[in-house]
C-alpha cells in the first residue's frame, strides 16, 4: 500500500502516483523506427441548446486494412464529460483509460470532481506526454466536450499533438474524415440546433466523411455497427441507442437514393 | 553513557495500546450495518467537510474514527492502492480482503516499531454482487483485524452502542430500516442526534458500476421519518 512522505507525495494525480511507483508506461520509441498500427479515425463533436453531441465512426485501419470494425473511439470520461480520439489507436485507448481513471481519482481523493476546463487541461499534458512517440508516428489527438456545472452550459476543446489546446464555440472535429465532417457540420451548424437536429448532424457529417474517406467506417446495417452517438447535457452522459441511429441512417439514405 | 530503564515489553505495548485507546475514545462512534442491498454506514459528525466515510473503489467503501489526519491519510493509500491494482490488473482484481490486511500490515508495523500508534480504527466494507458477497472488515490500531458479519461499531463507547446495534439488527432490513437503527444505536435512550450531525453512506448493489452514496441532509431526514 502506497504512502509517502509529505515532500514527495504524488497528491491527487494518478499520473503521477504511477511514476512513483514505477508504472509509468514509456511514451518514446527508439529513433529512426516505424511501425504500422491500427488507426482509429473520425470524430466530431457540437454544441447545441441543451449541451453537447459527440459523435464518432467505429473503423480502425492499419495502412489499407480494416484492422477493427467496432472500435469505440467516442468514450465517458466521467459522468458529465466525454472524450474522443483518433490516432495511433493502443496509445489512444491506454490515454483514454488513463485520463477516466485520473478523473475518478482525483475525484475520490480530493472528495469533490475536478472543473470541466481542469479536466480539459489534464488531457492535454497527457497529449503533450505523447509527443515522443508522435514524432515515430504514434500521432494521438483528442477531442473533448462536456457540460461544464458551474456555468451551466456545454464547452468543447480540440488538441494538437503538442498538447494545445483549443476551446471552440460551435464545433470540432479530428482524425482522417475530419475535413468532410467538419465541412458538413459548419455549413449546417446554427445556434440554437435542438437534440434532434444536433443528433442529425453529426450523424450526416459522418456519413459524409465515411463516402469520402477510405479510412472511416459508415453505418455497418449488415453487423449491425452504427457509429456512437451521444449527448451531454445538465443530467448527464447519455449514449443514443443503435435502433435511432438506424433509423437516422434510413431516412439519410432514402434521401440520397432520391437525389 | 547512561543506561535506560529496562521496561518489560508487554508494558510497552500496554501503555501504547491505553494511548491509542484513549485517543479513540476522545471521538465520536460509526456504525455500518448489513441491510438487504448492501452496508449503510452511520457517523456521529458535525462537520459537513472533514469526513469520515468515503468511497475506495466501485464496490469498496471506507470509514475511520479517531485522529482525523491519521485515518485520512489511511485512505488515500487505500484509493491508492485500489487504483493501481485496478489499473495494473482489472477493476474485478479489487477485493476488500486484500486491503484489510493491507491496512493491518501498515497499522501493525506502526504499532510495533513506532514511537506513536495510529490512534484511529477503520472499516473497509465491499458490496457483493449477491448479499452472500457482503464484507465488512474492522480493524485496531494495532493491526487486529476482525471479519464483521451484521454489524460493526467503531469508536468510542463501543460497547453500549454494539448491544443496541445487534437487539435491534435482523436479517432483510431496508435501508430506512438500516438508518434508523444506526442513529437510534449511536443516539442511545437518553439523546437524539440532530440530523446535521449525522454522516450518513451507503454501499448499495444494483446496476451502477460506482455503488457508493453519500446521503444528504434532506436524504436522511427522509429516512428517518
Amino acid at each position: 500500500m502506497p504512502i509517502f512522505d509529505p515532500v514527495v507525495d504524488p497528491g491527487s494525480s494518478f499520473p503521477e502516483l504511477l511514476r512513483r511507483v514505477g508504472l509509468a508506461r514509456d511514451a518514446t520509441v527508439h529513433a529512426g523506427l516505424s511501425i504500422d498500427v491500427p488507426h482509429a479515425t473520425t470524430c466530431v463533436a457540437l454544441r447545441y441548446a441543451d449541451g453537447v453531441v459527440m459523435a464518432g465512426d467505429r473503423r480502425a485501419t492499419s495502412g489499407n486494412l480494416i484492422s477493427h470494425r467496432a472500435m469505440e473511439k467516442v468514450v465517458p470520461a466521467d459522468s458529465h464529460s466525454g472524450v474522443a480520439i483518433a490516432g495511433a489507436a493502443g496509445p489512444a485507448m491506454e490515454m483514454i483509460r488513463l485520463f477516466q481513471l485520473q478523473l475518478e481519482h482525483y475525484e475520490k481523493v480530493e472528495g469533490t470532481g475536478l472543473s470541466l476546463e481542469g479536466k480539459a487541461n489534464q488531457l492535454s499534458s497527457m497529449v503533450r506526454g505523447n509527443l515522443p512517440a508522435a514524432m515515430q508516428g504514434m500521432v494521438v489527438v483528442p477531442l473533448f466536450a462536456g457540460f461544464d456545472q458551474r456555468r451551466g452550459q456545454g464547452r468543447l476543446w480540440a488538441y494538437d499533438v503538442t498538447g494545445g489546446r483549443y476551446e471552440e464555440r460551435e464545433y470540432v472535429a479530428t482524425g482522417s474524415g475530419s475535413l468532410h465532417a467538419g465541412t458538413v457540420i459548419k455549413v449546417g451548424y446554427r445556434t440554437d440546433l435542438t437534440r434532434d437536429d444536433a443528433i442529425n448532424l453529426a450523424v450526416r457529417s459522418l456519413w459524409e466523411a465515411a463516402d469520402a474517406d477510405s479510412a472511416t467506417g459508415g453505418p455497418d446495417a449488415l453487423r449491425g455497427i452504427y457509429p456512437i452517438v451521444a449527448t451531454i447535457t445538465s443530467d448527464g452522459w447519455v449514449q443514443v441507442g443503435d435502433d435511432d441511429l438506424a433509423s437516422r441512417f434510413e431516412s439519410l439514405a432514402s434521401e440520397v437514393r432520391a437525389r | 553513557m547512561t543506561t535506560p530503564f529496562y521496561v518489560a515489553p508487554e508494558q510497552v505495548m500496554k501503555d501504547r495500546a491505553d494511548y491509542a485507546r484513549k485517543g479513540i475514545a476522545r471521538g465520536r462512534a460509526l456504525v455500518a450495518i448489513r441491510y438487504v442491498d448492501g452496508v449503510a454506514m452511520v457517523a456521529e459528525n458535525p462537520s459537513e467537510t472533514l469526513r469520515k466515510v468515503s468511497e475506495i473503489y466501485d464496490r469498496i467503501a471506507f470509514a475511520g474514527v479517531g485522529k482525523y489526519n491519521e485515518f485520512d491519510q489511511l485512505r488515500v493509500a487505500g484509493i491508492r492502492a485500489a487504483d493501481l491494482k485496478g489499473y495494473q490488473y482489472s477493476r474485478d482484481d479489487v477485493d476488500a480482503r486484500t486491503l484489510a490486511n493491507q491496512y493491518a500490515q501498515i497499522l501493525g508495523n506502526i504499532f510495533t516499531h513506532e514511537m506513536k500508534p495510529m490512534e484511529v480504527e477503520i472499516l473497509v466494507a465491499e458490496v457483493g454482487t449477491l448479499p452472500d458477497g457482503d464484507q465488512m472488515f474492522h480493524i485496531m490500531y494495532d493491526g487486529t483485524v476482525m471479519d464483521q458479519k451484521d454489524v460493526a461499531v467503531l469508536g468510542g463507547d463501543a460497547e453500549s452502542i454494539g448491544e443496541r446495534l445487534r437487539e435491534g439488527f435482523q436479517d432483510g432490513l431496508d435501508v430506512a430500516g438500516a438508518v434508523q437503527l444506526g442513529v437510534r444505536a449511536l443516539a442511545g435512550p437518553d439523546r437524539t442526534i440532530p440530523v446535521a450531525e449525522l454522516e450518513v453512506a451507503t454501499l448499495s448493489r444494483g446496476s451502477r458500476r460506482r455503488c457508493f452514496d453519500r446521503l444528504s441532509d434532506a436524504e436522511v431526514t427522509g429516512l428517518l421519518v
